[in-house]
């Protein structure tokens, strides 16, 4: 008995259909109701089901700091969120700079079966920002490697960043830009306004993103190359990003769901779960945010999941490590963020979590329509009733997230990839 | 009042005159023949000092000696924080100890906030200064002393007009004397090049003005904050000759001021960069006087934290 009949599920929100997976594939949609022989039948009634979810920004932390998380638990935490592929970033120890270091996170991610774990490749050597990685033996690997990001860092230099975004045209490759002014940014520590100055912490101006940018969309249309511009934080960001698009700029965008709901007022607790990078921002920022979003100047939401040990986060503030974990909350920011307040709808939403994130990671098996003759990429969530998240709940090795404790609307109850429940109840299928 | 006090904004205008005249009873108390209360007797108050400041530990010593408390110096230097200990692990061994007030200063801001924040601690946190952010004791003797002055060590310090010159983007003592001054009904104005004003300063309750000669002839009490050379080498302003003339206090803006008056510096002083050694020295400076308030405040905000029934009775 491999197959599953989703009974009277709600595609993207709409009507209720039967959907039924058999052999990796979505192999019947019907209005009527189906009754096949075989399979296990799963009562959707009050059930969404969206295209499976793809994550561009996730950091796994292996091989290096398998103490705060492994290919395997974050790939789990992720087919718990509703992913069904993850974007692992290039920084970990040793940096994910050759072509060695790719395969190993692929094949860690293919063992762990949670979902299809894609690695992100550096753009430069060590992460240092002086010298290209070997971009095209990584892409020509076993890894299939697509996107590239020194992400943590900036490629601040602007000739390495036009080579880069030249360079990997040649294999339909696209440069994932982490845009922090370094020299702006020195010791910063969180959102440069008005509580920055009144909590005597480091400001991280607005300008020292916007102004990387500005820069880069510039040079990816001065040589007609792809860019992705990761976590953009601030208003002032999504007009630049408007205004590169409405020039016809190949220019996509990210954004995170802690940037969608959490603002620089949770800074005053001191509370390290709260220091990310880029910094909370304003609520102006987060409402400027939401709208692009939903106009589909951002693309994408990512969720830049960054586990850290509970001491790094244990700390002053100073010290702490900058970043949350994002994979099992995501979905559910998301809904009460964009879909509770109006803005948009579950078709939006499929658009912005999984078919356009597909498409910028050149994933041809992902982001696929929940139609016949396509993978059995599903994700079924459950939209009534707010839960909030908890340790109990969380399958990451680290717990510094922000939304502990936070009531948030919806949560996933089965994930299928390739047909097979990686979730299934809201428990992993092990 | 509150358990803590990490921040100026913790105290409301009753809390802050309470200490402001409870420091003048015991002031008057100590300057008598007892020099030693028996307020606080079998508690142990530690100074936990992540950063050298010889001056307001042993003003906090002085405060808790004086009120017969034990005090237990903890400093970085000497102790394994500089093996690197973590902030929640010495506090938890404080707290095995039986502190019952932590007077707490350290580099990074915030630490006083997530030690009182944190559930390691039991006692009362007292912040002694944490990094940039604040310096609420410095800000009540500040008040204190200008109280003295121009107030009759009465009531608060309403329309007192209070000009306060250098570096604020650095300064605790600039963020807390804001807070509290404006909590108390003073009318503040800062002074400094642009590059030393926080972004967003805008929005704290005082006047801003680049411009200290226009400023000093209406100031009633002018604080001079010290400004580190070292500034320099990150532009925020040229050479130390060129802040000198613009924002430092010569005799001859000394002599500018209104005869009554008062001078302020919270020290330690660059003589010659934000003060010339006459103004320091002058009639109308009262910087000394500020080292010895200091000890009368600090004994008040022990007393009044500390206090058990008396705390009590008067919290509110």
């Amino acid at each position: 008995m491999s197959g599953y009949l989703l009974r009277a599920v709600s595609v993207l929100g709409e009507d209720k259909v039967d959907v039924l997976i058999d052999g990796g594939i979505i192999s019947e949609v019907s209005k009527k109701p189906l009754a096949p022989t075989g399979v296990r039948t799963i009562d959707c009634d009050g059930l969404v089901a969206l295209p499976g979810l793809v994550d561009l920004h996730t950091h796994l932390r292996e091989p290096g700091r398998e103490d705060s998380e492994t290919v395997e638990s974050g790939s789990a935490a992720a087919a718990l969120g509703g992913f069904v592929a993850i974007h692992a970033m290039a920084n970990t120890n040793p940096v994910a700079d050759t072509a060695g270091v790719v395969e190993q996170v692929y094949r860690l991610g293919r063992e762990a079966g949670w979902c299809d774990v894609r690695p992100v490749g550096a753009v430069t050597v060590g992460l240092h920002g002086t010298q290209l990685a070997e971009l095209a033996a990584m892409a020509h690997s076993a890894a299939r490697v697509r996107v590239f990001s020194d992400d943590g860092k900036c490629v601040a230099d602007p000739i390495l960043m036009r080579r880069a975004l030249e360079y990997v045209k040649a294999f339909d490759g696209v440069i994932a830009q982490h845009a922090q002014e370094p020299r702006l940014t020195e010791d910063a520590q969180m959102n440069e306004g008005f509580v920055s100055s009144q909590l005597g912490l480091r400001g991280w101006p607005a300008v020292a993103e916007e102004s990387i940018i500005s820069r880069d969309v510039l040079l990816a249309e001065h040589v007609g190359s792809r860019l992705h511009v990761c976590h953009v934080s601030t208003a002032g960001s999504v007009e630049i990003v408007r205004w590169a698009k409405s020039r016809g700029v190949m220019v996509t965008a990210e954004v995170t769901p802690h940037h969608l709901l959490l603002t620089d007022e949770l800074a005053r607790s001191y509370d390290p779960r709260y220091k990310v990078n880029p910094p909370l921002r304003r609520d102006e920022d987060v409402q400027a945010l939401r709208q692009g979003l939903a106009d589909g100047t951002i693309d994408a939401v990512a969720t830049d999941h960054a586990p850290h040990p509970v001491e790094d986060k244990e700390c002053e503030w100073s010290s702490a490590a900058f970043g949350m974990i994002g994979l099992q909350s995501a979905l559910s920011v998301v809904q009460t963020t964009m879909v509770e307040t109006g803005l948009m709808t579950w078709a939006e939403v499929s658009d912005r979590m999984s078919t356009r994130p597909a498409r910028i990671g050149s994933l041809r098996d992902h982001g696929r329509p929940i139609a016949v003759g396509e993978p059995a990429h599903v994700v079924l969530l459950d939209p009534r009733g707010k839960s909030a998240f908890t340790l109990e709940a969380n399958a990451s090795k680290s717990r510094n997230s922000p939304f502990l404790g936070m009531e948030l609307h919806g949560h996933v109850e089965a994930t299928f990839l390739r047909g097979r429940a990686t979730v299934l109840d809201g428990k992993l299928v092990g | 009042m509150k358990r803590h006090l990490l921040s100026a904004s913790d105290l409301n205008v009753d809390d802050a005159i309470l200490i402001l005249d409870t420091a003048e009873e015991l002031a008057k108390l100590v300057d008598g023949p007892v020099k030693k209360l028996p307020t606080l007797r079998g508690r142990t108050v530690v100074n936990l000092f992540y950063e050298d400041s010889t001056r307001t530990r042993i003003s906090f010593e002085a405060a808790a000696k004086r009120l017969s408390a034990d005090v237990i110096n903890f400093t970085a230097k000497g102790s394994s924080v500089s093996k690197g200990e973590s902030l929640k692990d010495t506090a938890l061994t404080l707290q095995a100890m039986g502190a019952d007030a932590v007077i707490v200063r350290h580099s990074a801001s915030g630490a006083a906030h997530q030690l009182a924040a944190s559930g390691w601690i039991a006692g009362s946190v007292i912040n002694a200064g944490d990094g940039t952010h604040e310096h609420p004791s410095q800000a009540l003797l500040d008040a204190f002393t200008m109280r003295r002055h121009l107030r009759g060590s009465k009531g608060d310090l309403a329309g007192v007009r209070v000009t306060i010159v250098g570096d604020v983007l650095h300064s605790r003592v600039a963020r807390s004397n804001v807070l509290l001054l404006a909590t108390l009904g003073a009318e503040v104005t800062l002074v400094a090049p642009p590059t030393l004003m926080p972004f967003g300063v805008e929005q704290w309750p005082c006047e801003i003005s680049y411009d200290l000669d226009r400023v000093l002839p209406r100031t009633e009490a002018l604080m001079m904050l010290r400004v580190q050379g070292e500034r320099m080498n990150n532009a925020f302003f040229p050479s130390m000759r060129e802040y000198s003339r613009g924002y430092g206090l010569d005799d001859k803006r000394a002599s500018a001021l209104s005869p009554e008056a008062i001078v302020m510096h919270p020290g330690p002083m660059n003589r010659g960069l934000e003060i010339s050694a006459g103004a320091a020295d002058g009639l109308r400076s009262v910087i000394v006087e500020q080292v010895a308030n200091g000890v009368s405040v600090r004994m008040a905000i022990l007393y009044l934290l500390l206090g058990g029934a008396f705390v009590e009775e008067v919290s509110l």
